[in-house]
């Protein structure tokens, strides 16, 4: 498994012999020779005869067997960086650097030829999306044997060998069943084992991942930061890419810090999470969710432009719970007439001005849920009450005028918008869904002016298409159309799922503060452990699509019971503790608990 | 399917137009210069149209006469001019009866019951499985050749591809995230048909329309060419290829210029359809 290494003949340093075989020592490079150098890089991309900096002055070096991390949020130039390493960055670039140095070799003069010998074989890329990254029509195993091949690595007998023992050591189980499957027949978990198997064959001696653990479930997020801390106890240097400090805090010996292009931080590990200098990495680090964020506001707060306090009457009369589900069941037929339970007899309680989480990985049956429990889908057995009266069981023209009691915000709202309508008709056309409508277009206006000074937009962007906004102006723009029919219950269904951290940190923020103010109750659905903690009383873990646990969230987090929440709790990444780079024991070789193929049986 | 895009033409060149705004302007010149045709052709027309002198037949374009003469001694470039007015009422009203034909149909198979939808595509796919030109024979076949069959003709001949575009759009439409809101919202099956579905729905119908007029010219002279269209002494564009068929070796302009006139209107109007599509896209992305 040995490989050959330090091709260049024009080599001034010892070579470094990395391998990638488990037993082996870690490289025996003089630590004092970096073996990635990055001095002043600037990267820019041209359009029109015009350049926009997108990097800035970056700066950093890197040793053999040492994981560099690089965080910050959109558009912080991370993945730009990390690009420009493997020659990358696309045709419209401008890259600059006074010194871009691998291994000795002046990465700014390679020729297109001479990167290709780079990539793959001394450079590993394993990218965020293994579903867009592979091929789909093609078996993971061919993929990873073709770029042995073009390399021109071994015999085709042995190149077939090679693959499966690459699966096997990235923690694939029956490796020789899986080289024969298509990206489409593997779990998420699985796929992303099979990209970095393919990033690894050539046993490179610097692998850059950007986003490797984005797109997955918590345990199997863990599952892949302990292979990537294997790669770097062999000896295989890392540049990590992450938008979460929590993430990148076991695995890194150091962090820079990325904001609009330019390094705002950058340090030891240790030193970045526990002393940061830069207030913007306080800032990240503050906004991070989870339980110890309980009842304590994310960010800064906002100017005191909100509102004062609702004074209108209570909604309904507050006896009982707003929502009550008993026994809900709801069957999908897969294809070849199998048929899988999505939710298998889900019960629960939400009362009023209270927040109930529910959590779980994908598949679990949790969106389906928070469906069942806004009507738009149909529960095969079991019931809902809205406010005490029927709800799932009657008919749509019977429930229509409970409708405006219960809004919803879904993770991508984007599509909840018709594209053609203005933000203004998108809040107009809800409010005037309320139950007391409010008559006359100027009044409905200035109260979908007021939805937006309550959500903190400005009325600037009521002209505008949703299109034209940004991800969370959007979020707070939809979370303006659910406050418009004045509900008793929100149901956010991975509402900030897709948001930054720090604009996740504002948007919950916000449901806080209109929670306290007028009494909403929300049914929070996430697979995020920390948001989930930070914002619930009461929660439910679902596996399956069955409730595997429920309890207050400081019993289910803090002392779990049933052992699938204990290991969700173990596996959630967390800023304490940084520097502990050891691997979990049982961690590469843990089976991957989600069954191949396993996906949302939803038909969202 | 032939029927959206280039079945005459070919496609780098119509591109290429789309991509630079002054095909734009160019499409927008030239289906100026046909609309004033079809409406006053008397100020664009040199000759008489239908006036006969034997002395002058079949001769080659020149100064006088600038797309030459036919067999009759009638100019061809007036002719042409007094043929735009058919030839563009026939193009634009199978356009329309294509694309009623095609709502109606694809409005159905995507909103009707189970079983209703399910007869109607496969209505639409036995209509689909015929070819365009085919289906219009048929038509003709049976209701006789004139201005009005050719208009039927070739509106229910193209319909098939557009009724299934078009109830493509209206399942994307309804299966959309603004839809399930609008449920949510609490408005009724009804107002969400109308104020969500539809509209999205036939958003790029405007530009489909654009496209289809060049196309249903192509087709409807198709129809004329092979004798099937406009009786003989009319100058309809088809008619005139037809005409000039037999005179193909002695008087080869007498079918080439009608040709390149079809071509380059169908062109103009594909490109100003493409524009339109990459505008109401742009809106959208």
């Amino acid at each position: 498994m040995t490989t050959e290494t330090a091709r260049t003949a024009a080599t001034a340093q010892p070579a470094p012999t990395t391998q990638t075989t488990p037993t082996t020592q870690p490289a025996s490079t003089n630590p004092a020779t970096p073996l990635l150098r990055v001095e002043h890089l600037h990267v820019g991309f041209t359009r029109g005869g015009e350049t926009r900096p997108v990097v800035n002055d970056v700066s950093f070096s890197l040793r053999a067997g040492e994981c560099l991390a690089i965080v910050g949020e959109s558009g912080s130039g991370k993945s730009v960086t990390a690009r420009t390493i493997v020659g990358l960055t696309g045709a419209n670039a401008v890259v600059d650097a006074e010194t871009l140095e691998l291994d000795g070799i002046n990465l700014t003069t390679v020729s297109e030829k001479a990167w290709r010998s780079i990539r793959g074989r001394r450079v590993g890329f394993i990218l965020q999306d293994a579903l867009v990254s592979l091929d789909p029509l093609r078996p993971v195993g061919k993929e990873i044997e073709e770029a042995l091949a073009l390399h021109g690595w071994g015999s085709r007998a042995a190149r077939k060998r090679k693959v499966v023992d690459l699966l096997e050591s990235v923690g694939v189980p029956n490796p020789a069943v899986r080289a024969r499957q298509r990206p489409d027949e593997l779990s998420g978990g699985l796929r992303q084992r099979a990209l970095i198997a393919s990033a690894l064959a050539l046993g490179p001696e610097l692998v850059i991942a950007d986003e490797p653990t984005t797109a997955l479930d918590v345990t199997v997020q863990a599952q892949v930061l302990d292979l990537i801390a294997g790669m770097k106890e062999r000896g295989v240097s890392v540049i990590l890419i992450s938008h979460d400090l929590s993430v990148v805090a076991r695995l890194a010996d150091h962090i820079l810090v990325m904001k609009g292009g330019s390094v705002v931080e950058s340090g030891s590990a240790h030193q970045v999470l526990t002393a940061p200098t830069h207030q913007y990495t306080q800032a990240l680090i503050d906004a991070v969710p989870g339980g110890h964020t309980r009842g304590e506001r994310l960010g800064p707060a906002l100017d005191a432009s909100l509102p004062a306090p609702d004074t209108r009457a209570p909604l309904a009369p507050s006896d009982g719970p707003v929502l009550e589900a008993r026994d809900l069941v709801k069957r999908f037929r897969g294809p070849g007439g199998a048929q899988s339970t999505a939710v298998d007899h889900v019960s629960f309680t939400l009362d009023r001005g209270t927040t109930l989480g529910i959590v779980g990985e994908s598949g679990s049956g949790k969106s389906t849920t928070a469906r069942i429990a806004l009507a738009l889908t149909s529960a095969d057995e079991g019931w809902a009450k809205l406010l005490g009266q029927e709800w799932t069981s009657v008919t749509e023209s019977r429930r229509r005028h409970l409708r405006n009691r219960i809004a919803v915000v879904y993770q991508d709202p984007l599509s909840s918008f018709d594209p053609r309508w203005t933000v203004e008709r998108i809040l107009v056309d809800a409010v005037a869904q309320a139950d007391r409508p409010t008559t006359g277009a100027a009044a409905r206006s200035e109260r979908a002016r007021d939805l937006l000074r309550q959500v903190g937009l400005s009325e600037q962007v009521l002209s505008r298409l949703p299109l034209k906004l940004s991800g969370g102006q959007r979020q707070r723009v939809a979370i303006a159309r659910a406050l418009a029919t004045e509900p008793s219950i929100i149901v956010l269904d991975e509402a900030v799922s897709a948001l930054d951290v720090s604009v996740q940190a504002q948007i919950l923020d916000l449901l806080v503060e209109l929670q306290d103010r007028i009494g909403l109750s929300y049914l929070f659905i996430s697979h995020d452990l920390g948001v989930i903690h930070h914002m619930s009383d009461t929660v439910l873990v679902m596996k399956d699509g069955r409730v595997v646990e429920r309890g207050t969230a400081d019993d289910v987090f803090l002392r779990p019971r049933h052992p699938y929440t204990q290991e969700l709790v173990r596996s959630l990444p967390t800023l304490e503790d940084p520097g502990a780079s050891t691997a979990r024991p049982g961690g590469p070789s843990a089976v991957d608990t989600l069954p191949a193929g396993a996906a949302e049986a939803a038909p969202r | 399917m032939t029927a959206l895009g280039q079945p005459l033409l070919t496609k780098p060149v119509s591109a290429k137009l789309a991509a630079t705004p002054w095909g734009f302007f160019l499409a927008i010149a030239v289906l100026l210069f046909f609309v004033v045709a079809a409406v006053f052709p008397a100020a664009l027309a040199t000759h008489d149209p239908y006036a006969m002198n034997f002395a002058n037949a079949l001769h080659p374009p020149s100064f006088e006469f600038w797309f030459g003469t036919d067999e009759s001694g009638r100019d061809l470039y007036s002719r042409v001019i007094y043929g735009t007015r058919e030839s563009l009422l026939i193009g634009v009203g199978a356009t329309a009866v294509s694309l009623s034909l095609a709502l109606v149909l694809g409005s159905l198979a995507a909103l009707a019951g189970r079983f209703a939808s399910a007869a109607v595509n496969r209505i639409i796919e036995v209509l689909f499985a015929f070819p365009t030109l085919l289906l219009a024979l048929l038509l003709v076949a049976v209701i006789g050749p004139s201005a009005m069959s050719q208009v039927v003709a070739v509106g229910v001949g193209t319909a098939p591809g557009y009724a299934r575009i078009i109830r493509g759009q209206i399942l994307k439409a309804k299966d959309s995230g603004y839809v399930e809101a609008a449920v949510a919202l609490g408005h009724p099956r009804a107002w969400i048909l109308r104020n969500h579905v539809l509209p999205n729905a036939l958003r790029p119908l405007v530009a489909i329309f654009a496209l289809s007029v060049g196309q249903s010219i192509v087709w409807a002279s198709s129809l004329s060419f092979l004798g099937l269209g406009v009786a003989p002494p009319s100058p309809e564009w088809g008619a005139l290829l037809d005409a000039g068929k037999q005179y193909i070796t002695q008087a080869g302009w007498l079918t080439v210029l009608p040709g390149l006139v079809i071509v380059v209107l169908a062109l103009a109007a594909t490109t100003l359809g493409k524009h339109i599509q990459n505008i109401l896209e742009k809106d959208e992305k």
